[in-house]
């Protein structure tokens, strides 16, 4: 018995993007639904600190141009250009749009909305650092999550809260829906929808050390993968230099931004040697390869896998007002107070550039011919526009799903007018079940949580902030064995009441697919850009691979790599000096 | 450390009530009790069930009780708890199995104060709102919560009757009764004064202990009854 639900529109996921993207769907009069493994309160939007960039100038001349050529130098010339323009156009009055709705900012003297410096923003295309993040407190994502769930609940928004999606359905060239498992009780629900909009985010829990929620399995990348849509430039991983040590807890570079600086076991301020212009504020693959540099020399702090980022010298009243959940998370995890004390720091898995192709307005396009799969949408660091390229900057990650979580439900709501419902093709939900009669079923030796160990080990050691050819192959060779041994696993929940066990064992079915195709794209990129930095082929190739990877599952399970071209537009891609 | 985790377990589709079971976990000191639990999933019992996301404090799914006070668990670290530390389901919502209790009637008291900013004038310069660094920091502390339920689910008066509002939403009316753009502040206080609502509260002060951002949930009570006797909200 399949319980069947019938909507114009379903939003994947509960963060940011999507929150976004369902208001906009409801004011443009479609019937919507999000679907979210999570409470939407729970997402990860709610994680980020430091800000949201947008040229308002409210503090020092800004302007959207110069916004977008540091988004682009940002992106090591990999982003697409027209995308990056419309979103550093649209970010000044998607801002607003925040402000009306309630958002509260972190305020100026004379009452605007407050903005500070972050790392690779600039002004006059380089000249120095600006202040451009939008930010409250440093728990500005904290605030958007907060802000959007509660114009949802205001607009009567629908929500399915701990449903996970796991397939994805077509029928006639069209996407007509989803399948979803209810996790209180193991029922599989379908939902029907003219439209269907991926929002899951990102996928950090490939690596050992990440600033990721447990949730980020990369579930939407991975369902739609399996279901023959490429995934983009997915070996642009960004690796933030300033997590907590061993940790991986993240803490913003809006402590940079405030004047704080990284110092090794010598107390230098070593970016200075790195980055002699933004020192500190460079963007974040090159901090966080100077920071492994230290690290490799011999300048760790006491020889241990970490530097320090001193803020002692702030004073405590910016400490505490500026950077109060920082303050918290140091005491809590540390024992410090980074008034006094300075941070012990290394990079951690952040956030992925690459994901599902989409174009401007949200649309998934499937291939180097702008082809659409009419109905099918995504947003989010789920999706890969491309604004960020090879190297994302702080504070475009939350710009990036306001504003095309923002156009893809606009873009939706227009669509639902005129588009009926797809048919629902007999079989829809059979996958599904085979999928979980099988994790259920399973009677085989391996463990999920040892195959996801290993897995986040060898993605660390080899697919990380340093790659080379025979680490590369190496893990290419191993996450296939663990693929092979993930078809051996046994599931010990046999409850069909919130099984999470079951549920682990099937988001661990993404974080393969994803870590798979990452580590592929990598090894076969054989030069350096933004985060993808190897050491074999340690100088950028705009002759050979100024283009986007698109990476298709082929029918024997394997991956094939394509590419499509990057759009350019006012920038030509020059030498990248901070 | 050698930690001794007494967990307690239920699974409606076996057990007529909860029990207890014990398991046996390495850890460090500066582990989390979320740590210690994850360890037990992965590698002994995966059938222990409880949410969990963010793991360091900001997501809010994983508040329970841990040795008896309300907590997350991804928060308290272990050398605050020793080695033996029992966890229990928050109190006061219906328990779903293990850990998980139904969050359906927290988050319908959290939509029934109108979390969400009333303002339809258009700001005059087409920019936004201006709002002083004061006015700002007015409703500051209430702007924290991550509505994780560790305050209504350590509260007596909540235990006793579950009608009651509870803290958790009226730190949430307070976010916008306080906030100098909102327009709807009578309209909540009416809501919060009536019998399901602030008078309910007995300043015990349970809210304040058991919140996880250290808002001063008790004192923002105080400001919205305030408010209901004397009219003020944006000062």
């Amino acid at each position: 018995m399949n319980h069947v639900h019938n909507f114009d529109a379903i939003v994947v996921g509960g963060g940011g993007a999507g929150l976004m993207a369902a208001l906009h769907l409801t004011r443009g009069g479609a019937k919507a639904a999000v679907l979210t493994k999570l409470y939407p309160s729970r997402s990860h939007t709610g994680a980020a600190q430091g800000g949201i960039g947008a040229a308002l100038g409210n503090l020092e001349e800004d302007h959207p141009e110069w916004h977008a050529f540091d988004t682009v130098k940002g992106s090591d010339y990999l982003g697409d250009q027209d995308a990056i323009e419309i979103m550093c156009n649209d970010a000044p009055e998607v801002i607003l749009e925040l402000e009306h709705m309630g958002l509260p900012f972190s305020r100026t003297e004379d009452g605007r909305i407050a903005q500070r410096r972050f790392g690779g923003h600039s002004h006059h295309f380089g000249e120095g650092p600006v202040r451009r993040s939008c930010y409250a407190a440093d728990r500005t994502g904290h605030m958007i999550l907060q802000t959007l769930y509660q114009q949802c609940i205001k607009n009567n928004v629908t929500f399915f809260d701990e449903y996970q999606v796991v397939d994805v359905i077509f029928s006639e060239g069209r996407c007509a829906g989803v399948v979803a498992y209810r996790i209180q009780t193991g029922e599989i629900h379908i939902f029907r929808a003219k439209a269907v909009i991926f929002t899951t985010g990102g996928h950090g829990r490939i690596f050992a050390v990440t600033s990721n929620a447990h949730a980020f399995t990369g579930d939407g990348p991975a369902m739609l993968f399996r279901r023959g849509i490429p995934l983009e430039d997915m070996e642009f991983y960004q690796f933030h230099p300033t997590g907590i040590a061993k940790l991986g807890i993240l803490i913003t570079e809006g402590v940079r931004g405030e004047g704080g600086v990284l110092r090794n076991h010598d107390g230098e301020r070593f970016m200075e040697r790195y980055a002699p212009t933004m020192k500190d504020l460079a963007s974040r693959d090159v901090v966080s390869r100077a920071i492994y540099m230290e690290i490799r020399e011999g300048r760790g702090i006491n020889g241990n896998r970490w530097v320090h980022l001193d803020a002692t010298h702030l004073g405590r009243e910016v400490v505490e007002t500026k950077l109060p959940d920082i303050t918290d998370f140091c005491r809590t995890y540390l024992g410090i107070d980074p008034a006094v004390d300075p941070i012990p720091v290394a990079p951690t898995a952040h956030y992925a550039m690459g994901g599902i192709p989409t174009d401007v307005d949200g649309r998934v396009v499937i291939d180097d011919w702008k082809t659409i799969v009419p109905g099918l949408y995504a947003a989010g660091e789920c999706a890969c526009v491309s604004v960020h390229g090879a190297n994302r900057l702080g504070t475009n990650s939350l710009l990036d799903l306001v504003v095309f979580g923002r156009r893809a439900g606009r873009h939706m709501a227009e669509f639902c007018k005129q588009a009926d419902l797809a048919p629902l093709p007999a079989d829809a939900a059979d996958a599904t079940r085979e999928t979980f009669d099988r994790l259920f079923s399973g009677e085989g030796s391996e463990t999920p949580a040892q195959i996801r160990e290993e897995l986040q080990t060898v993605m660390m050691d080899h697919v990380g902030v340093f790659r080379e050819q025979a680490g590369l192959e190496l893990a290419v060779e191993k996450v296939r064995e663990l693929k092979e041994r993930y078809t051996r696993i046994r599931v010990q929940d046999q409850s069909r009441v919130f099984n999470t066990d079951v549920l682990e064992a099937w988001e661990l079915g993404n974080l393969l697919d994803v870590a798979e195709v990452t580590a592929v794209s990598a090894l076969n990129r054989t030069e350096s850009r933004g985060a993808h930095s190897r050491e074999d082929y340690p100088k950028r190739n705009d002759e050979e691979w100024l283009k986007h990877t698109l990476a298709y599952r082929t029918e024997d399970g394997g991956i094939e790599l394509r590419y499509k071209p990057v759009i350019i537009t006012k920038f030509e891609p020059k030498e990248r000096v901070y | 450390m050698k930690a001794t985790f007494r967990i307690q377990r239920f699974d409606p589709t076996k057990d007529k009530k909860p029990y207890y079971r014990e398991y046996q976990v390495e850890l460090d000191p500066t582990d989390r009790v979320l740590d210690g639990l994850n360890q037990i999933k992965w590698y002994q019992d995966g059938s222990l069930t409880f949410r969990r996301s963010c793991a360091h404090g900001v997501c809010g799914s994983d508040a329970m009780r841990i040795n008896g006070a309300n907590g997350l668990a991804c928060k308290v670290l272990m050398r605050d708890v020793g080695e033996k530390v029992t966890i229990e389901p928050i109190l006061g919502l219906p328990v779903i199995k293990d850990l998980i209790v139904d969050m359906e009637p927290f988050f319908a008291q959290y939509r029934s104060v109108m979390p969400y900013l009333v303002n339809d004038e258009v700001p005059p310069d087409g920019r936004e709102r201006i709002q002083s660094i004061e006015e700002r920091e007015r409703f500051d502390d209430t702007t924290k919560c991550i509505l994780c339920a560790a305050c209504t689910t350590a509260c007596p008066s909540f235990w006793a009757n579950d009608q009651f509002v509870g803290p958790a939403a009226i730190v949430n009316a307070h976010r916008f009764i306080f906030d100098s753009r909102d327009r709807a502040a009578r309209e909540r206080l009416d809501i919060l004064n009536s019998k399901t609502g602030v008078w309910r509260c007995r300043t015990i002060y349970n809210c304040t202990v058991a919140c996880p951002r250290e808002i001063q949930i008790t004192k923002a009570i105080g400001e919205v009854k305030q408010a209901i006797l004397y009219g003020e909200t944006t000062s």
